[in-house]
């Protein structure tokens, strides 16, 4: 004899019920799934706003392919980033099939105040099988591995300082929301006060008085770069913390951090990735510019900043030098931007058209 | 809004005197010492020390330093220029920059503001589309990007404008380092427009006055460009400050003898007190460019001025 299952008609005395009593019914294939209007998750949908919009898509493949060629670009060359050669100085961007159409053969156009004429550098110097697929630079330096482990370092730089001030800014917002009151007045007032700083002076005093490098440039946009990210968090746990979910949290007993980092932070990582992808761009801008004005990576070592500065001295006589780095950093930075526009967008379905 | 103008005011003068503390410090901590020269022995050295108030205690140093800075006695260069007046370097220099900074910010603002108006107006058009592209390129490139492709086709190559600074020919040859300047303003001026109109546009009022009978210029000048260009305030002075950084650069490209250029000097040859001075400069215009626009802000948009002073 089975339990009967307890309903409330039984406590009122009323009819005794058995499972037996009950059937499913449409329990086969007529049940219609709505799949027009099924729940997709949030990761999902953001994916598939992402790629509906094409901007996005170019940006992000431009992304990955920029960060291949940098790592693998390097190695695909019988040359090193820093082995000069004088005698293969100067030598116009070359390439082996490419050359045949009348493009990348070597030819250069020597333009000066007297007039402008045609020059072939490896016929003169007979140099029949050398190729220098971007040219060589004045030291007789191949440019296509220079320029791609250039990208590389600023690529470090960039998603490494980018990590470090999320991590800061992060923590920081989210505090400083979360406990209000005095801890907020007081976070906000050292915010204000940082934020008074101009970045150019911050990062310009550091790097007099730190030894120029990879880590140093990190440290400096680390100091800097945090702000932007922890308003951002800041305003978000402002909107949140007064929501149910984290009364409930602190109802059942969770502590101040836990709400913090392992409740509020979860429901705010759009816009936290978002404020990581625009600040990329800014990182890599902030260290070209470094490199350029000369405070950047020390020699041989370099970066796409210091490719430009190398290729400035000399881009009136040989434009070709300061074209690779300056076009893998366009397109870099107008990629990161293009990502972070579209993960915007993506990520907060909420967002009126911008 | 009294109250809230004088608590910016006060917190910005606080800032003022931290970056001097900073300063101050970091001029403590600064390796190597202005006078390298070998052939000075230690009692000239001493006497050097002496002239220049670099050896007494800290605190006055400090004390002094601030006097000093306040009323524009920045010190004497070191290095780039030996025993001149950094105020006198500055003075020749500093409205170079600013000529060249206020072009760059009045056309990127003009044309920003006409991109974001266009983009606005016919939305999802092709117009739009290539105001959005302009914009999106011109946030992306660097700066000294466009000032490197300027000054190569414009001036190496067609010769129209001067490829280098000079004091002769001082309105053709600003033309290049202005327009390269004004690419990142134009382009946040754009986006920033475009966003806040199609929001005006989209708004009640917008609708009321349309269906008044208000049409063409009128409306859109008289009614959304006044209500959307309030916000637009206030990237402004982030995007002057950006202009601040760029100008280094540009100023190397061109050859401008500004003040940007002669930090780059100043940071190589290790003259620590010209950079410490054009550090507090640059802070100094910084922090009162911030300081108007909030203010500024406050005055102009009643919203924002009633919830301020509600919250301090």
């Amino acid at each position: 004899m089975k339990e009967p299952v307890q309903t409330e008609s039984q406590k009122t005395g009323g009819m005794v019920f058995y499972p037996d009593d009950f059937k499913l019914k449409n329990s086969g294939n007529e049940i219609h799934i709505d799949s027009n209007f099924a729940a997709q998750s949030f990761w999902k949908e953001a994916r598939i706003r992402f790629c509906r919009k094409k901007s996005a898509v170019f940006g992000l493949v431009m992304v990955i392919l920029i960060t291949v060629f940098a790592i693998f670009g390097p190695g695909m060359t019988s040359y090193t980033y820093s082995g000069q050669n004088l005698l293969r100085k100067n030598l116009a961007p070359r390439i082996p099939v490419l050359e045949k159409t009348g493009l990348f053969d070597g030819d250069e156009t020597i333009t000066t105040t007297t007039g402008s004429k045609k020059i072939n550098y490896y016929k003169l110097k007979k140099l029949g099988n050398v190729y220098y697929w971007f040219g060589s630079d004045t030291f007789g330096r191949d440019i296509w591995t220079r320029t791609w482990s250039g990208a590389q370092v600023s690529l470090i730089i960039a998603v490494a300082a980018a990590l470090i001030d999320m991590v800061i800014g992060v923590s920081y917002g989210l505090i400083s929301g979360y406990f209000g009151g005095k801890v907020d007045s007081i976070m906000q007032r050292f915010l204000e006060v940082a934020n008074g700083i101009p970045r150019l002076v911050v990062v310009t005093l550091l790097l007099l008085v730190l030894n120029p490098g990879i880590l140093t440039i990190i440290f400096a946009l680390m100091l800097t770069e945090w702000i932007g990210m922890s308003r951002i968090t800041r305003a978000e746990m402002l909107k949140l913390k007064e929501q149910e979910f984290v009364l409930a949290s602190r109802t059942l007993g969770a502590g101040s951090f836990f709400i913090i980092f392992r409740e509020v932070l979860p429901n705010i990582i759009g816009p936290v990735i978002t404020q990581v992808m625009f600040s990329i761009p800014t990182a890599i801008f902030t260290e070209a510019f470094l490199s350029f004005v000369g405070l950047g990576i020390p020699v041989p070592q370099c970066s796409l900043g210091s490719l430009i500065s190398e290729g400035f001295n000399s881009f009136t006589t040989h434009p070709y030098q300061i074209v690779p780095p300056v076009v893998v950093m366009a397109l870099l930075m107008l990629s990161f931007n293009l990502v972070a526009d579209g993960l915007r967008e993506a990520l907060d379905p909420k967002l009126k058209e911008m | 809004m009294k109250k809230y103008a004088l608590r910016r005011i006060i917190l910005s003068l606080f800032t003022l005197l931290v970056i001097l503390l900073v300063l101050f410090i970091l001029m403590q901590l600064m390796p190597g010492s202005p006078f390298n020269d070998e052939k000075l022995n230690a009692e000239q050295k001493a006497n050097l020390y002496a002239k220049y108030g670099l050896d007494q205690p800290v605190f006055v140093q400090f004390i002094r330093y601030v006097g000093n800075m306040l009323t524009g006695d920045f010190g004497v260069s070191y290095s780039i220029s030996k025993n001149t007046p950094i105020s006198q370097l500055i003075r020749t220099r500093l409205p170079i920059s600013i000529s060249i900074g206020g072009m760059a910010v009045v056309l990127g603002t003009v044309v920003g503001l006409v991109l974001g108006i266009i983009g606005a107006i016919w939305h999802d058009k092709a117009a739009d589309t290539i105001a959005t592209v302009i914009s999106v390129i011109g946030v992306s490139v660097p700066s000294y990007v466009f000032a490197l492709a300027l000054s190569y086709y414009f001036g190496f190559r067609l010769r129209w404008f001067p490829m280098l600074f000079t004091a002769k020919q001082l309105f053709s040859s600003s033309v290049l380092p202005s327009v390269s300047l004004s690419m990142f303003t134009m382009a946040s001026i754009a986006r920033f427009t475009r966003s806040e109109m199609l929001e005006v546009l989209g708004s009640d009022y917008m609708l009321l006055a349309e269906s008044k009978g208000l049409s063409g210029s009128a409306l859109i000048f008289h009614h959304a460009l006044r209500n959307a260009l309030i916000p637009i305030i206030t990237v402004l002075a982030p995007l002057i400050v950006d202009l601040m950084t760029g100008s280094l650069v540009v100023e190397k490209i061109f050859a401008i003898p500004g003040i940007g250029s002669l930090l780059v000097t100043a940071i190589q040859s290790n003259d620590y007190n010209v950079v410490i001075s054009l550090s507090f400069i640059y802070s100094a215009m910084y922090i009162g460019i911030m300081l108007i626009v909030d203010i500024l802000y406050g005055v102009i948009d009643p919203r924002i001025r009633l919830a301020k002073g509600e919250n301090t």
